[in-house]
């Protein structure tokens, strides 16, 4: 991917808002249920699980490990310059949670499904977006 | 097992407009051309139809009609109109002609699909067609997945990880494919294609190649569904809904689905099976969805052709699945060669087969199951040439 940030057109929810502003102090946080305890993604308005209301956003490790990925090859949108690699990270709290991203700091040949991986943020105008690298 | 209400609806017509690469017309006059060829079909009149049936109707980014202008057109007058993108996947705009037919709501419904993909743009990020981002993409776009190549090619990785499937073996339903069109008028793509072709393609969303991606194309097919007391006055045969699959019981989502290596089509086809006293093993023919090839594969072990994990062992090396293997699969060229008709084009093949009538003709074919759609989208048919 080219060294400019590209355009990402975060456009977020008032339920996902914080998820996307997240990684201002570095953390990744996911919203939590309260009441069973449980992480939830994407972000709503109520637990999936048990229903409750008390959700609100927690912090996670922001350690997972990569379920699957694609390495692209066409430049779909101006600015992202292929090849990339978008996967699926399962995250180490939860892995039925999983979050689409790229993957930094990595050659595209050398990502591998079950490879560890650890968030980073792009700032992005408002936004943090979370990528993710090979664990160190 | 009390007989599901769809058995009570048939297909008495089916047609397609002219099917292009870049046809440069308009999508009501594709819309127009194929209905006036179903309702003659059919053996009706534009006023004999009391229903109008599409995918995705006017609130998709990628539909070439809505219901409404062919409504206007032609000036029907209607008892019952639907088109919606959140339903059983584009067969499912069949699905609720079937159950309006079958409640009494109407009597003969034109169903359809247009696309002008081929002489249209594709869905661009940021400009998605009105309405802003859908919430289902708020967590891709952003990463420069926008395709639904990216999206299912993660699943076909996950399956090649868990299940040792091949390119060869995805390659061997692209091929069938190309090999089959070339027996189709109306294909995009008839040129012979070697294995070497395929595997030497440029990489488009590894491990997807250009020719593991359908073709978009510009066409609109169209079915009338009509209640089963019209069959014996069909001039050109019935064709019988037996069962059709719905259900969609994992979460709706390309990213979120619980298994990496199946997608809606194993809920839609099991819901199916759930229907019916026939078993995959009366299946004459499968006309299962390709956007991407491995959606066939998906479909192949979704509907219990085979075990899971077992579908590229399956099409390994194509003869089971040409038209005189023993499970003839995508006779007409599939969206990979045929053209991208967003599922249509495998139900209207489902219904020339069941007529006897197909280009690349099954012997004896009585029994047709259709699958269509990717990811969350999916809904399939089982199709009987008598009632069963």
């Amino acid at each position: 991917m080219s060294t400019d940030p590209p355009p990402r057109f975060i456009s977020p929810s008032p339920e996902s808002e914080f998820y996307w502003r997240s990684g201002a102090d570095g953390i990744l946080r996911l919203l939590h249920c309260g009441a069973c305890e449980r992480f939830i993604h994407p972000a709503g308005p109520v637990c999936p699980y048990c229903h409750s209301r008390d959700v609100s956003p927690q912090p996670v490790s922001g350690n997972g490990t990569i379920a699957t990925f694609t390495i692209n090859h066409k430049e779909w949108i101006p600015g992202f310059t292929p090849p990339y690699v978008f996967a699926l990270v399962e995250i180490d709290e939860d892995p039925t949670i999983r979050i689409g991203s790229n993957i930094v700091e990595c050659g595209v040949d050398a990502v591998s499904i079950g490879m560890r991986v650890e968030v980073e943020f792009e700032a992005n105008g408002e936004w943090f977006v979370p990528l993710f690298h090979p664990l160190k | 097992m009390r007989e599901p209400i769809e058995r009570q609806a048939i297909i008495s017509g089916a047609a397609q407009s002219d099917i292009g690469r870049r046809l440069h017309r308009t999508g009501i006059d594709l819309t127009i051309e194929a209905s006036l060829r179903a309702i003659e079909d059919a053996g009706l009149t534009v006023a004999d139809i009391d229903g109008i049936s599409t995918y995705p109707g006017s609130g998709g980014p990628f539909g070439g009609c809505s219901g409404a202008e062919l409504h206007d057109s032609l000036r029907f007058s209607l008892n019952w109109r639907d088109g919606a993108t959140e339903t059983s996947g584009q067969l499912g705009a069949v699905h609720k002609a079937a159950l309006a037919v079958a409640a009494g709501l109407a009597r003969h419904v034109l169903v359809f699909r247009t696309v002008v993909e081929g002489s249209g743009g594709a869905l661009r990020a940021g400009d998605p067609g009105g309405g802003g981002m859908p919430p289902a993409f708020e967590y891709l776009i952003p990463y420069g997945v926008t395709s639904a190549a990216n999206w299912i090619s993660c699943y076909a990785r996950r399956h090649m990880h868990d299940y040792g499937t091949t390119r060869e073996q995805l390659g061997a339903i692209a091929i069938n494919a190309r090999t089959n069109a070339a027996s189709n008028p109306k294909a995009i793509y008839t040129d012979p294609m070697t294995m070497d072709d395929y595997l030497n393609i440029r990489m488009i969303s590894e491990p997807f190649g250009l020719y593991d991606c359908d073709v978009p194309c510009d066409g609109s097919t169209v079915v009338i569904v009509s209640h089963r007391d019209y069959a014996p006055d069909t001039p050109n045969g019935a064709v019988h809904i037996n069962a059709m699959g719905t259900a969609l019981r994992g979460r709706p989502s390309w990213d979120q689905f619980d298994d990496l290596t199946t997608m809606a089509m194993r809920d839609s086809c099991d819901s199916m099976w759930e229907r019916t006293d026939l078993t995959p093993a009366d299946v004459d023919t499968a006309q299962l969805y390709d956007g991407f090839s491995w959606l066939t594969l998906a479909w192949i072990e979704a509907m219990g052709f085979c075990e899971k994990g077992e579908g590229g062992p399956f099409v390994e090396g194509g003869t089971r699945i040409a038209p005189d293997g023993e499970l003839p699969v995508n006779t007409w060229g599939g969206q990979l060669s045929g053209g991208r008709l967003h599922g249509f084009g495998f139900l209207h093949e489902g219904v020339m087969q069941l007529r006897g009538t197909a280009n690349l003709q099954v012997p004896d074919c009585e029994v047709a199951a259709v699958g269509a759609g990717g990811g969350p989208e999916s809904g399939c048919l089982l199709l009987t040439k008598e009632i069963r």
